[in-house]
């Protein structure tokens, strides 16, 4: 009724190509936008920010960086935690060999650092594909916590092996350390998941992300269209650890506020595997959908028998959660291998054409 | 220099100067390798046949064992109580079948690789509701199998061989034998082997696709029973065991995921790899090499041979 794009004319390629092509799309994400800017501050309390917009926030980067690696150029990587802790730990230690320089400038250098460490691990990419390289990828997991946890210089020498974040200030407000309100936190995490989206939007619109998907579906018929294989891997490989490393950064410096090695375990890189694929492989929206159904689904499942009054031990809750959320991928891929992402276009093209089936 | 020769040259001084260790270490890791080479046995089975990558191998691992312990602790005696264990998991078998792979059919590997993920955190959810978190004690006295070591006199030192991980080799071998004529020789084992060419062509001729996951998911079930019940003793069943599912990746990639002796062999070269690396060598940069020393070699072999030791080859067609 309200969505349709009847009376909007394209009358050039630049405007039938865009990624909000109907003027409803527009307002949509205008909406989106104004909600997270202006009404959730408003709205929300300390709780709900730091508890569950911020990590929300943190996780979505994190999958639109496996995203960028696994659902646009098809290669399969199960080390996102651990460059994620790259970035953790090369923004600990810039900013506390250089504390006077601002903290978001750290920020964006430890993905420098992260991507760096990504190339690397990405070079078996050319030669080995598919569970293969999913292992590659894992010797970079296991290897990096190890260096988390046996090089003391990386967390100072700090005697609980752990690293805790100073206090950093943007305009003479704090963000970073014990003393940063929710609120503060939340908009700069906001306003780099924005911009940093809005890149990965424009990469993936454009020649590199083309080349990448070039190589997902087919990498020998890439390769003889004129792709160099090489350059586009390491380009997705460094790209991809780059948003995972400003992610670990924003985990550990905005979130956290200090973290042990352990938070970069395995099971975190599955975590986000999980929430890009129920989220939709090669989809940018769906990496925010799986972020807020992985991560919600089980603050929400804890906190429901209390709601509806039951009273189950805290241990059987954990136990029931865990079921839940098994089941429910499950069933999730059974009813949309595609991720959430396509269950999203598909309701927009009922929208389209309502009340018709059709 | 000193760092070359701490690298290069002592390690070996090391070993030439007490060969009773260094025999120890060695079947240490032989013992562990072959622990490993039966979780990937279990991976080997479901890919061969269903070219679904397993990820649930190492909870059912946990699964069968803590389904034994529980089941004998309710009272059952301990024969009954791994008839009974092998009962449950054949209606794992079933269920999986039922309820995840038969309606994820013809779906990509990668989707069918995320349905086992759910599947593993239903079953830690499960088993941790079922049997509780902590700790099981394996009943290893109830189901006969031996205890205690043998030593032998060695190069002038001793050496001493645990029973039970004599045992496990055995058991192992003979697994392994019967799977290899299992596959071979029988009618089913030829359907099997038909299914993993092409689940398509494989129905045409009148393979029930069902039937053949479900024998898949049993073997493999059975596999993980007796791998629980090996790894349960040497330790205990906890759910930490699962963890040891990722060290059979290295062990696969290895071997090839389409290989059953590649699995034992590429097993064998992890275990007894991992433990002369953190022997020697991991002194030299602070220990702990144990947790990702198996993925860099896996790493190197992969290199020269993409498709693992014993891989079929990998032939791409445009």
């Amino acid at each position: 009724m309200f969505y349709r794009e009847a009376g909007q004319f394209k009358t050039n390629y630049a405007a039938d190509m865009a990624v909000f092509p109907i003027l409803q799309d527009k307002i949509g994400i205008a909406i989106i936008l104004a909600l997270a800017l202006v009404v959730i501050p408003l709205v929300g309390n300390a709780f709900f920010l730091s508890v569950v917009m911020i990590p929300f926030l943190v996780f979505a980067l994190a999958s639109i960086g496996l995203n960028l690696l696994t659902g646009y150029t098809g290669l399969l990587s199960l080390g996102t935690a651990g460059f994620m802790g790259v970035g953790a730990f090369a923004c600990y230690k810039l900013t506390t060999i250089f504390p006077e320089v601002n903290i978001i400038v750290w920020i964006f250098a430890s993905g420098l650092f992260s991507a760096a460490v990504g190339v690397f691990f990405g070079l078996p990419s050319l030669r080995i594909k598919g569970f293969y390289l999913a292992v590659a990828t894992l010797a970079a997991q296991f290897f990096l916590q190890w260096c988390f946890i046996r090089i003391p210089w990386l967390y100072n020498y700090n005697v609980s092996g752990a690293i805790e974040v100073p206090t950093r200030t943007l305009f003479g407000i704090p963000v970073t350390g014990p003393n940063a309100s929710p609120e503060m936190r939340y908009y700069v995490v906001l306003g780099l998941v924005i911009l940093l989206t809005w890149i990965a939007s424009n990469l993936v619109h454009g020649r590199i992300g083309r080349s990448w998907m070039a190589v997902r579906d087919m990498d020998i018929a890439a390769e003889l269209m004129g792709i160099k294989l090489l350059p586009t891997k390491l380009l997705a490989f460094a790209v991809s650890s780059f948003y995972c490393g400003v992610a670990g950064a924003l985990m550990v410096f905005l979130w956290y506020g200090g973290a042990e090695p352990e938070v970069f375990s395995i099971n975190q890189s599955f975590l986000i595997l999980f929430m890009v694929i129920i989220g939709g492989l090669g989809s940018l929206i769906g990496s925010f959908f799986g972020a807020a159904l992985i991560y919600i689904l089980p603050i929400v499942l804890r906190g429901a028998p209390s709601l509806v009054g039951l009273d189950i031990g805290a241990a059987t809750v954990e136990h029931l959660t865990f079921m839940i959320v098994g089941a429910l991928i499950i069933v999730f891929l059974i009813v949309e291998p595609h991720g959430l992402a396509r269950l999203w276009q598909t309701g927009k093209q009922k929208l389209r054409v309502w009340p018709f089936p059709y | 220099m000193d760092i070359l020769y701490s690298i290069f040259i002592d390690p070996f001084v090391q070993m030439g100067s007490a060969p009773d260790l260094l025999v120890q270490t060695l079947w240490e890791g032989l013992v562990s390798g072959v622990l490993y080479a039966l979780i990937a046995l279990g991976f080997v089975l479901i890919f061969k046949a269903s070219g679904v990558f397993n990820f649930a191998q190492g909870i059912m691992v946990v699964f069968a064992a803590l389904t034994l312990v529980g089941l004998y602790e309710a009272g059952v005696p301990a024969i009954l109580a791994l008839i009974l264990t092998i009962a449950v998991m054949f209606l794992l078998a079933v269920g999986v079948e039922r309820l995840v792979l038969r309606p994820l059919v013809n779906q990509p590997d990668i989707i069918l690789f995320m349905a086992t993920f759910g599947l593993t955190y239903f079953l830690i959810g499960f088993g941790e509701l079922v049997f509780g978190g902590n700790p099981k004690v394996m009943i290893t006295d109830e189901l006969y199998l031996p205890r205690g070591s043998v030593e032998f006199e060695m190069f002038g030192g001793f050496v001493s061989l645990q029973k039970i991980d004599i045992t496990a080799a055995i058991i192992a071998s003979v697994m392994v034998a019967a799977l290899a004529v299992f596959f071979q020789k029988t009618r089913i084992g030829r359907a099997l082997r038909a299914v993993a060419d092409s689940h398509k062509a494989a129905l045409s001729v009148g393979i029930s696709l069902n039937q053949i996951w479900i024998i898949v998911w049993f073997t493999a079930g059975i596999v993980a029973l007796a791998t629980g019940i090996m790894w349960g003793a040497r330790s205990e069943v906890s759910f930490a065991l699962q963890i040891i599912a990722l060290k059979a990746l290295p062990v696969l990639i290895l071997g090839g995921f389409t290989s059953v002796p590649g699995a034992i062999v590429g097993g064998l070269i992890i275990g007894v790899g991992e433990k002369l690396g953190e022997f020697y060598w991991g002194p030299l940069v602070g220990s702990g090499i144990e947790s990702w020393l198996a993925y860099v070699i896996a790493l190197g072999f992969l290199l020269f041979r993409p498709q693992g030791l014993f891989g079929e080859r990998i032939i791409e067609r445009i």
